[in-house]
């Protein structure tokens, strides 16, 4: 009988990516609702020591794959071993982080295994009734949710996105055993060959682990509004972040962008400065913790999703605030 | 070189509106597009076939309607248009769609199949590598450079969040587009007139039977169901505030302070 959660937690570069470890903490509730226990698994070469740290974050059991053929993603072998992996254990649920290594792997698997995958959920529970996975995922661009069933194949399988799931606090008090499991794979198994894998270090921040962000829309006027923002930002000890008008305006890079296809963020506080509250735009940081928007438009979208709306010109309140934190933290520094 | 390109229509999503007194979706008049990941993957079929001669080859799973896209890829230099369309295929979920469009390609010779990365009604990305998977062929997804070598293999960028890698895989493969793949081209004036004078080739379930599953297509034979969907519920509105500059700053340190932001 199909039996446990299975969270392949990604690895890049023998790194633990956070998605994983948010993706635990979302299985332990899901768990203890089914009963059941929460199964780490990493696929990679030479990743014990560092599978282990998943157990401090939830999981009640670790498993890794380890294989030189393993150690940069390719599809093929990954398939390979999550397909086995599968066939051995009979999980009840698997899920991966929607990147682009978990979208390109789970919908290969759950064809080879023939059951359904929901992409990029964004909520997951369980019915009280019929115990199945309730996947619910944004369509239409974030216009419409849906909550999707998978009643009749197992495994229930899943992309989550990232930032939207809560790891739960490191308990490093919990440690356990990694137990290996053994697939064979070869060179043969690498039907691409990698002629060159080149990490872009051009993004020096991630905004999805900011605890601050200040994010600018059209309303900010220009590239230079930017600089208005940063300087805020500072004083904060957050980032900048912003929507997908001035990304496309290239006021700012894309690795800045909230939203629908952009990042989704949580943040303790997001400042809206000039965002008119898109749907797409909102989509990607309604879970922020406290939200304070700024905006020239009394009737301005971004309002009904901020704790405080601030009907006014950015341009103007924004240099105010940015003076008010400096002699606030000049105070708090005496 | 033949070169296959899977397109889907659908609604142009920054035209779809919400209705505020039901909260429902207005698609009426909403405009139908070439999903625009998909329509990166015609131009970059159009500059391989440019470069190397060969065919390419428009297949699209969809209602009678979607002759409109397959025109429109026609019109760009498209040479041949394929519909996939029954009532048989309808409320396919992602195993669904990739069994019927695999059971499509089946009947057609191919060294090279591009998709889009991910269609913006459903974002979802699972069809092509789905598609990959039933044909038994490799796949690369996130491709933002195709090229070609000489020993006839293709040559893939594919795109990481914080990297990218070079693959080079053996045809026949399937490559799954992002829209920076390619600029893709206007139609010309004599494309459009000629993409009314060409055939689209339509096949129906009867077509394609035997290279399919029956109980594997359709709302019936897709694993997941959708069991609700909704209009999503808002965060409550909090307080708005129309103050001088002052003021309102003076309220956001307060809060920032009360709440220990900052």
């Amino acid at each position: 009988m199909s039996k446990d959660i299975y969270v392949i937690a990604e690895q890049r570069d023998g790194v633990l990516a956070k998605v994983g470890k948010e993706l635990i903490g979302e299985a332990t509730k899901l768990a203890a609702d089914l009963g059941e226990k929460v199964v780490a698994v990493v696929l990679g070469s030479e990743i014990k020591e560092e599978a282990a740290k998943l157990y401090a974050y939830g999981a009640d059991e670790v498993v890794v794959i380890d294989n030189p053929v393993l150690k940069s993603y390719t599809t093929e072998p990954y398939a390979k071993a999550l397909t086995e992996l599968i066939a051995k254990c009979e999980p009840n649920i698997v899920l991966f982080g929607a990147t682009s290594i978990g979208r390109d792997l789970a919908p290969r698997v759950a064809g080879r295994v023939h059951t359904g995958l929901t992409a990029d959920c964004t909520g997951l529970a369980i019915d009280e009734e019929t115990k199945l996975l309730l996947m619910t995922r944004p369509a239409f661009g974030g216009n419409i949710m849906a909550t999707i069933v998978c009643k009749d194949y197992r495994p229930q399988m899943a992309t989550v996105r990232p930032g939207v799931m809560k790891a739960l606090e490191k308990d490093a008090s919990k440690t356990g055993e990694v137990k290996v499991l053994d697939v064979a794979l070869s060179a043969a198994d690498m039907n691409v060959e990698i002629l060159e894998e080149v990490k872009e270090t051009k993004k020096a921040v991630d905004i999805t682990e900011a605890k601050i962000l200040v994010s600018g829309g059209r309303g900010i006027g220009s590239a230079k509004g930017f600089d208005m923002l940063r300087e805020c930002a500072a004083e904060l000890g957050g980032e900048v972040a912003s929507s997908r008008s001035c990304v496309d305006a290239g006021w700012i890079e894309s690795d800045r962008q909230v939203g629908q296809t952009g990042k989704t963020v949580r943040p303790e506080l997001y400042i809206a400065c000039g965002i008119s509250g898109a749907i797409q735009h909102v989509a990607g940081m309604e879970n922020s913790e406290f939200v304070v928007s700024i905006n020239k438009n009394d009737t301005a979208a971004i309002f009904s999703v901020s704790d405080l709306g601030v009907v006014g010109d950015v341009n103007v309140i924004i240099p105010k605030l940015t003076e008010a934190l400096k002699k606030y933290n000049e105070e708090k520094n005496n | 070189m033949k070169i296959v390109v899977c397109i889907k229509q659908v609604p142009d999503t920054t035209e779809v509106k919400l209705d505020p007194k039901t909260n429902t979706l207005i698609r009426d008049g909403v405009p139908s597009i070439i999903n625009p990941d998909d329509k990166a993957g015609i131009e970059a079929a159009l500059t391989l076939k440019e470069q190397l001669g060969g065919t390419v080859t428009v297949v699209c799973m969809g209602p009678p309607q979607a002759d409109v896209a397959l025109r429109e890829a026609l019109a760009m230099g498209c040479d041949d248009a394929i519909l996939m369309s029954d009532r048989a295929f309808g409320g396919s979920d992602t195993y669904a769609t990739a069994h019927v469009i695999a059971a499509g390609l089946k009947t057609l010779d191919y060294d090279l199949i591009i998709t889009g990365r991910q269609a913006i009604d459903g974002d979802t990305a699972q069809v092509g590598p789905q598609i990959a998977e039933q044909l038994g062929i490799p796949q690369v997804s996130y491709a933002a450079e195709v090229k070609t070598t000489e020993d006839g293999a293709v040559v893939v960028k594919r795109q990481f969040e914080d990297r990218y890698q070079l693959l080079k895989v053996k045809t026949p493969c399937l490559v799954t587009a992002l829209s920076e793949l390619a600029q893709p081209r206007y139609m010309t004036v004599s494309g459009i007139v000629n993409a009314y004078n060409k055939e689209v080739k339509v096949l129906t379930f009867e077509d394609v039977k035997n290279n399919l599953n029956p109980d594997f297509i359709g709302l019936k034979g897709s694993p997941t169901n959708v069991k609700q969907s909704f209009t999503k519920q808002v965060k409550g509105a909090g307080t708005v505030i129309n103050v001088s500059a002052d003021e309102a700053v003076k309220t956001i340190m307060d809060k920032l302070i009360e709440k220990h932001i900052i």
